[in-house]
């Protein structure tokens, strides 16, 4: 049954062999977790392993190769297990390692101060390996194992530091939300797989399916992988679990798993149902993407804890993705392959950018974290001066997500522009007035994601330290700067050199475009990003830096020559009236009031209350915010109601007696009996 | 030597964009003095009042990082660049491909995001209260903006601002609804960007409602100088963009000869004059807002730019 491995599929048993690795380091880990440099050894090998296999995916990548496949025998008999390796996994390959080298580049540092070491290093070598055999998986069984895999091996994570009740009740949502996603994949699979039960992906490609039955398996697999990306309004469990785990596994769940998801989408959505697509299915897509951006983002601005913040930020640029996606299958379904092109190449690099940025500034928070203890931005502040390494990578990190030029947000961002602006071609009459809405929504996102990041960088590094312990921070260790800056350095070279980028991605949109690819950029004058033609809309990215630095240098220069460069320091002016106390600084919830009051009060019924006890009375004045959540009360509260009803109701049925528990049996049995003796 | 030509006409405009910017302001703060029947400075005054600010030493908050003091620079890189990619007297200079309008737009966010930051950095509840404001009225005004943006990239076809300026000059646009709706849009957004009544006020100092000079508050010397340089700017781009967009008369094409392109320079002081009387005209007349105005104020822009774009998404496939 094993075919013999060859040059040309080399990679793919490879990378087989190498999750196997990370597997049993994730075993070895159970014995060594308790030694003194047990986490050192794990999250080198893990490092290691993760390294090879980026090399390697890159490699396939950049060459481009025919798709491999390998089939094992192993899982259900009449199956076996079915791996292929083509350009969209070399691609999300690369997403996957990446992060994986770099968490756990930075957890050699961090993962010293762990608690409960035991907790967390078995499951982190299992939780790569799941991600990358989901990758790899080419029939529905290997996937929806390696899937849950992944799932469960996450759920592990999330549970490490299961004292604390906030972490439990996160790790039950996630288990529920995840069990629940993957029965809808389950089910989509079924859908797709038809009657013959066809369920390797080959068959399913080749497969003709009624618009009916494809659309039932779109709407599931927006259930299955939506529900694990976070799109609105699945997102719920997100920013609970996300940020329960320790800091690096954070990263991986926020900037990696949520891409594993929207593998899922594109690999079933694009390239197994394929054609004949509906154009609504792109409508549908493109306003869930733009209404996940915008409540993501101004969920985001509510919080207060640093990497709740940060995990409601991921649920927007899934948005964006989405909006990305969306805008493709809108273009596909009308035969536009040149523009879905570039709407696929915008949300293909969104996807790499977000994994860069939103794992840095996680890695960051995990510096935070070690050094003062607290995640809530309330008690932080003034961190720039005692971690002034930290602080720089973190301020990189969060330009680059506010979608700021010349780094790499804005790149991605620009080409998501680019292709709402193609829109007025399609022919649809709701599609026209949905794209123009929905960029509209994008802008609002992309301006209100720059007000989210002033607010997290400039209450937790910047003023003065609210707390003892930030007061008493400390920078953090090498690798963990190491780590934070790889990745700051990649989000500046991909927003510098975005057509390289777009470049190396050809191959990706070829494979789920029906071939068409955007024109090769590296051949442009100056490397100008263009991706229609020149004279439309251009975007140089290193020009832009270089300008700047020009400038910025040329003016700093010739002021310190020829002007003054005399510095006093003195205590702060604000007005004449400068007040010692840290207090009196703008807190996280005082950063937020205007927005909260211009958008909080439609979207969450914001409401603010004053209790000022009359003057002799010697209670503190209190302020309080009171904002609800409309998914979970009008989406979540429901259903949960009904469930508990429902089981306070079918609750006697456990003190029945014998005979009608056996009447009960018969009855059921006699039921099914007739429904089957009818169905057929 | 056309390419040396062509450097030197690109250089000649990032100069002149940054000479101009203080006369703008002078000239501004003239007109409005004399509206109030006031003498008021001279034009000249911003250009003294920078060199003074040059040559004094910088007076640091104990609490000022490393950001405080680099942040002045990489504003007024930002800015001094974004301006000086928005055509003035020429288009289709030498790097003029370099960013286009969205690029422009996310080019002033980058150095609003950093002046924001300094507002928080020293760590004192007025650089606060003015970072969160200047980013609530952010939140809504770049969105118009990039709605107006969308309108007139439908329009020209181009995001490019020179293809955009030379479409409004030679193909048959007419007037057209869309584009009232965006210049409306595009107007309101240019007050509230540069911190203009009624949104914000220029002159004010020690008052609750200030937005922009909130944030500056901590600075002194050679930072302040810069970042009122690149407020100077910042109001000349958006001067310069209206001009480009809607007026783009009498604006040279790159590598037309020196007469060309003196006609060019002559017709955009021209525009500048105008921009700035209109600008006076309008802050004379009308009062200050309040904060929680501002979002309404911004809303309606955001509408109408929104609007214009539905408009042209429906009307061309009619």
């Amino acid at each position: 049954m094993v075919n013999p491995p060859n040059l040309t599929t080399m990679p793919l048993p490879l990378f087989l062999i190498l999750s196997m690795a990370l597997l049993v380091v994730g075993v070895y880990a159970i014995a060594t977790a308790r030694r003194p440099n047990g986490s050192r050894r794990v999250y080198r090998l893990a490092l290691a392993i993760s390294a090879i296999a980026l090399v390697l995916a890159l490699t396939h990548l950049l060459t481009a190769p025919a798709p491999a496949t390998l089939t094992l025998p192993l899982g259900l008999p009449w199956l076996g297990a079915h791996f292929r390796l083509d350009a969209l996994s070399a691609f999300f390959l690369i997403v996957v390692n990446l992060g994986g080298a770099v968490a756990s580049l930075f957890a050699l540092g961090y993962g010293q101060h762990e608690r409960a070491p035991k907790r967390v290093l078995p499951f982190y070598p299992a939780f790569l390996a799941g991600m990358n055999l989901v990758l790899l998986a080419d029939d529905a069984f290997t996937f929806l194992f390696a899937w849950e895999f992944m799932s469960l091996t996450s759920w592990g994570l999330v549970m490490a530091h299961h004292q604390e009740s906030a972490n439990a009740r996160a790790g039950y949502l996630y288990l529920v939300m995840a069990c629940f996603g993957t029965l809808a994949l389950l089910l989509a699979f079924g859908v797709m797989a038809g009657p013959n039960g066809g369920y390797d992906f080959a068959a399913i490609r080749t497969r003709e399916m009624t618009a009916g039955w494809a659309a039932v398996a779109l709407f599931l697999v927006l259930l299955g992988t939506g529900s694990k990306a976070g799109l609105v309004p699945l997102h719920v469990w997100l920013p609970l679990a996300h940020p329960a785990a320790p800091s690096h596994v954070s990263a991986l769940m926020s900037g990696v798993m949520t891409k594993v998801a929207v593998y899922g989408f594109i690999r079933i959505v694009f390239d197994l149902l394929g054609e004949p697509l509906a154009w609504w299915w792109g409508g549908l897509v493109l306003a869930l993407g733009g209404i996940t951006a915008v409540l993501g983002v101004l969920y985001a601005l509510m919080q207060h804890d640093l990497k709740r913040l940060l995990a409601y930020h991921t649920v927007e640029n899934i948005g964006i993705i989405f909006i990305g996606l969306g805008l493709a299958l809108a273009f596909q379904a009308n035969h536009m392959y040149a523009s879905a092109a570039l709407a696929l190449t915008a949300a293909l690099f969104h996807i790499l950018n977000h994994s860069l940025f939103k794992s840095l500034l996680f890695l960051g928070t995990g510096a935070v974290l070690t050094a003062t203890g607290e995640r809530d931005m309330e008690r932080l502040g003034g961190l720039i001066h005692p971690m002034p390494w930290t602080a720089l990578a973190f301020l990189i990190g969060a330009a680059a997500i506010s979608a700021l030029p010349p780094l790499n947000g804005f790149a991605s961002e620009w080409l998501t522009f680019q292709a709402i602006l193609l829109t007025p071609e399609l022919p649809q009459w709701l599609l026209k007035f949905l794209a123009p809405a929905v960029g509209a929504l994008l802008a609002l996102s992309a301006a209100l994601a720059a007000a989210c990041f002033v607010k997290a960088f400039g209450i937790t590094f910047l003023g003065r330290p609210r707390s003892p312990a930030a007061a008493q921070a400390q920078e953090t260790d090498r690798y963990s700067l190491v780590a934070m800056f790889t990745l700051a350095a990649l989000c500046l070279l991909a927003g510098i050199l975005p057509g390289l980028v777009v470049d190396s991605l050809s191959p990706v949109v070829g494979l789920i475009n029906g071939g068409a690819q955007l024109a090769t950029q590296h051949t442009q004058p100056w490397l100008t990003l263009a991706p229609i033609i020149d004279a439309k809309s251009a975007y140089n990215g290193w020009l832009v830096l270089l300008f700047m630095a020009l400038s910025g240098t040329m003016a700093a220069f010739l002021i310190h020559r020829f002007a003054s460069n005399a510095v006093r320091r003195g205590p702060a002016w604000d007005c004449g009236f400068p007040d010692a106390s840290p207090a009196t600084q703008y807190t996280a919830g005082s950063f937020a009031q205007p927005i909260r009051r211009v958008f909080g009060s439609v979207v969450f019924q914001a409401r603010e209350r004053v209790t000022m006890p009359p003057p002799g009375d010697g209670r503190p004045a209190k302020w309080e915010v009171q904002l609800r959540d409309p998914v979970w009360d009008y989406g979540y509260a429901p259903i949960t109601t009904a469930v508990i009803a429902a089981s306070t109701r079918a609750n006697h049925l456990q003190y029945l007696t014998i005979r009608r528990y056996l009447s009960l049996v018969f009855g059921a049995l006699v039921f099914l009996l007739l429904g089957m003796a009818l169905w057929r | 030597m056309a390419l040396i030509m062509d450097y030197l006409v690109q250089g000649a405009q990032m100069l002149l964009v940054l000479l101009l910017a203080p006369l703008l302001t002078g000239w501004v703060r003239t007109l409005k003095a004399q509206m109030l029947r006031r003498r008021g400075p001279s034009l000249l005054q911003p250009y003294r009042d920078l060199f003074k600010l040059l040559r004094k030493e910088v007076v640091l908050a104990d609490s000022a990082s490393w950001l405080f003091r680099i942040a002045p620079y990489l504003i007024f890189a930002a800015i001094w660049v974004a301006a000086a990619l928005v055509p003035t007297f020429a288009g289709g200079l030498m790097f003029s491909w370099t960013a286009d309008l969205i690029a422009i737009v996310a080019l002033l966010g980058t150095a609003r995001f950093f002046l924001a930051l300094a507002g928080l950095d020293v760590g004192t509840s007025f650089g606060g209260i003015g970072s969160s404001r200047e980013m609530m009225i952010a939140s809504l005004a770049e969105p118009a903006m990039l709605m107006m943006v969308f309108t007139l990239s439908l329009l020209a076809g181009a995001t490019e601002l020179t293809t955009v300026a030379h479409f409004m000059l030679t193909a048959d646009v007419g007037l057209r609804v869309s584009l009232a709706l965006a210049l409306l849009a595009l107007l309101m957004v240019a007050i509230a960007e540069n911190a203009r009544i009624p949104v914000d006020n220029p002159a004010t100092h020690l008052e609750l409602t200030m937005v922009h000079e909130a944030m500056v508050l901590e600075y002194s010397g050679r930072h302040l100088a810069l970042i009122e340089l690149a407020a100077s700017l910042k109001l000349l781009l958006y001067v310069s963009l209206i001009g480009c967009i809607f007026a783009p008369w009498g604006m040279a094409t790159a590598g037309a000869g020196l007469t060309v392109y003196g006609v060019g320079v002559v017709a955009y002081l021209g525009k500048l004059a105008l921009g700035g009387l209109l600008l006076a005209l309008f802050e004379t007349s009308i009062a200050k807002m309040r904060v929680f105005r501002v979002d309404q104020f911004l809303g309606v822009a955001l509408m109408l730019g929104l609007l214009g774009a539905l408009l042209l998404f429906v009307s061309r496939s009619l």
